[in-house]
């Protein structure tokens, strides 16, 4: 009858997480918001600036920089979903036995492949 | 009266749980940061905050009081919807792992089944609050720690993920409450002692994913002056700095869950010390943590900082594949075991 019941489609376990969310979402934002009434606001033009070191700025604050950013971005995909695909394993590991240990050996001994693919192609160098 | 009160008793009590646990937290987050001064001017032969108070005891509040009362500044070139957002998205992530962790013997704000996933994945999410904050800001020395910040706080995110995986392996759930359980089935009673390697994986990218020293560079003053959040003052800087302190503890009670038996004791102690068992399960917790937060502490006042390349090296050439060996030799020892 009510809509907010424990019923079998409402994973209620979970709305702890969500309450705590919000409250943890609305903490920086209520405390931003009281601190606006009791805040200084003296600003002008000088103090607006961004930070360099008290000098004027200089140029173009976003410049090009080093592509090794983006590589490491790349490994970092690449790995992280390794290491997704092994949580899963891990947790039926007990259930499954030998065939998991063989699977799992395998998996990372491709995935080895690739690492040293990698160190070799000195995608870990920053020179 | 329509208002139910099966309906809304069940609310009151996980509203109370989590005033009891962000009350809890923010008073350890103040007063982490007063003993991280008093630890490390001792530990450079200074006393560390005295004037305020006995001992400097109220040093945290008056530092709070003056942010709170400190101007707003938003820099004009900033791209402010985003600038503004940043760090209400960084606390958001800090905060909200704490919903999982369990203080003590069915003490935690929410039971759920995937728990460390729910954890790892919130660690994730501080890295977008760098990013904006970085990017956003539209100053030099924020986007390039941005950038910095976000490159470490991945790369090692690889190597924590695998190093607990060790710990899964032997516990077979990702419920911290379990995992803390099933470390009680063996005369250890820690999974730190199998998984010593994991351990120390885990420790060293907790102490990336904190950016604490020797791997701060993102706010490395002597070059960057703060990272990412230069441009930060007043009370947003305080969330970011607030935020930090939280990641920290977060992290201890990781490490205290997954590696040190949470709440309990190690059977072989309890068995020769029967007496210990009387010790409430919160305190053995706590003191746990606090050890780990010394430890931060203790290395931040004894190891230089890494040069950039240095870190990078660490974590994928030392971290990663240290973790994966212990993901090989966990599951065959496990196996031969079995």
């Amino acid at each position: 009858m009510n809509p907010i019941v424990p019923g079998s489609y409402i994973p209620t376990q979970y709305l702890p997480v969500l309450i705590f969310m919000i409250i943890a979402f609305a903490f920086g934002l209520v405390t931003l918001m009281i601190g606006t009434f009791f805040r200084l606001k003296r600003s002008y033009r000088e103090k607006l600036t961004p930070y360099e070191s008290g000098n004027p700025p200089i140029g173009e604050p976003r410049q090009q920089f080093n592509v090794r950013f983006y590589i490491i971005a790349m490994l970092f995909v690449i790995f992280d979903v390794e290491a997704v695909f092994m949580y899963p394993w891990a947790l039926v590991y007990d259930k499954i036995g030998v065939y998991a240990l063989t699977e799992m050996l395998l998996f990372i001994g491709v995935l080895v492949v690739g690492y040293v693919y990698a160190w070799k192609k000195e995608a870990f160098e920053w020179d | 009266m329509s208002l139910n009160f099966d309906l809304i008793m069940p609310f009151i009590f996980i509203l109370v749980k989590i005033a009891i646990v962000i009350g809890v937290t923010m008073l350890h987050v103040m007063y982490c940061t007063y003993f991280e001064r008093k630890v490390i001017g001792h530990m450079q032969v200074r006393l560390g905050p005295m004037r305020v108070g006995p001992h400097g005891l109220l040093q945290p509040l008056a530092d709070g009081l003056k942010l709170f009362f400190k101007e707003d500044i938003i820099p004009t070139e900033s791209d402010k919807a985003v600038f503004k957002l940043a760090p209400i998205i960084f606390t958001f992530a800090a905060m909200s792992s704490l919903a999982v962790i369990p203080f003590y013997n069915g003490f935690v704000v929410a039971n759920i089944n995937i728990g460390l996933l729910y954890i790892l994945a919130m660690s994730s999410l501080g890295a977008y609050g760098v990013v904006m904050a970085g990017w956003s800001s539209n100053s030099k020395f924020s986007f390039l720690g941005g950038l910095r910040s976000s490159a470490q706080v991945i790369s090692y995110e690889v190597a924590m993920g695998m190093s607990l995986i060790g710990v899964m392996l032997l516990a077979g759930s990702l419920n911290l409450s379990e995992i803390v359980k099933a470390q009680q089935q063996h005369w250890y009673g820690m999974y730190l002692i199998p998984q010593c390697v994991g351990y120390f994986v885990f420790l060293t990218a907790a102490f990336a994913e904190t950016n604490r020293t020797p791997f701060d560079l993102p706010e490395a003053e002597s070059e960057l002056v703060a990272g990412y959040f230069v441009e930060y003052s007043g009370f947003r800087f305080a969330l970011y700095f607030v935020s930090e302190y939280i990641g920290m503890i977060v992290m201890s009670s990781m490490a205290v869950v997954c590696f040190w038996g949470g709440w309990t004791l190690p059977p072989f102690i309890t068995n020769a010390i029967p007496a210990l068992l009387l010790i409430p399960g919160l305190i053995i917790f706590l003191a746990k943590v606090y050890f780990h937060i010394f430890l931060f502490y203790w290395v931040r006042a004894t190891v230089p900082r890494y040069r950039y390349d240095q870190l990078m090296a660490l974590g994928w050439k030392v971290l990663l594949p240290l973790a994966l060996i212990n993901i090989v030799v966990t599951s065959i020892v496990k196996f031969l075991v079995a």
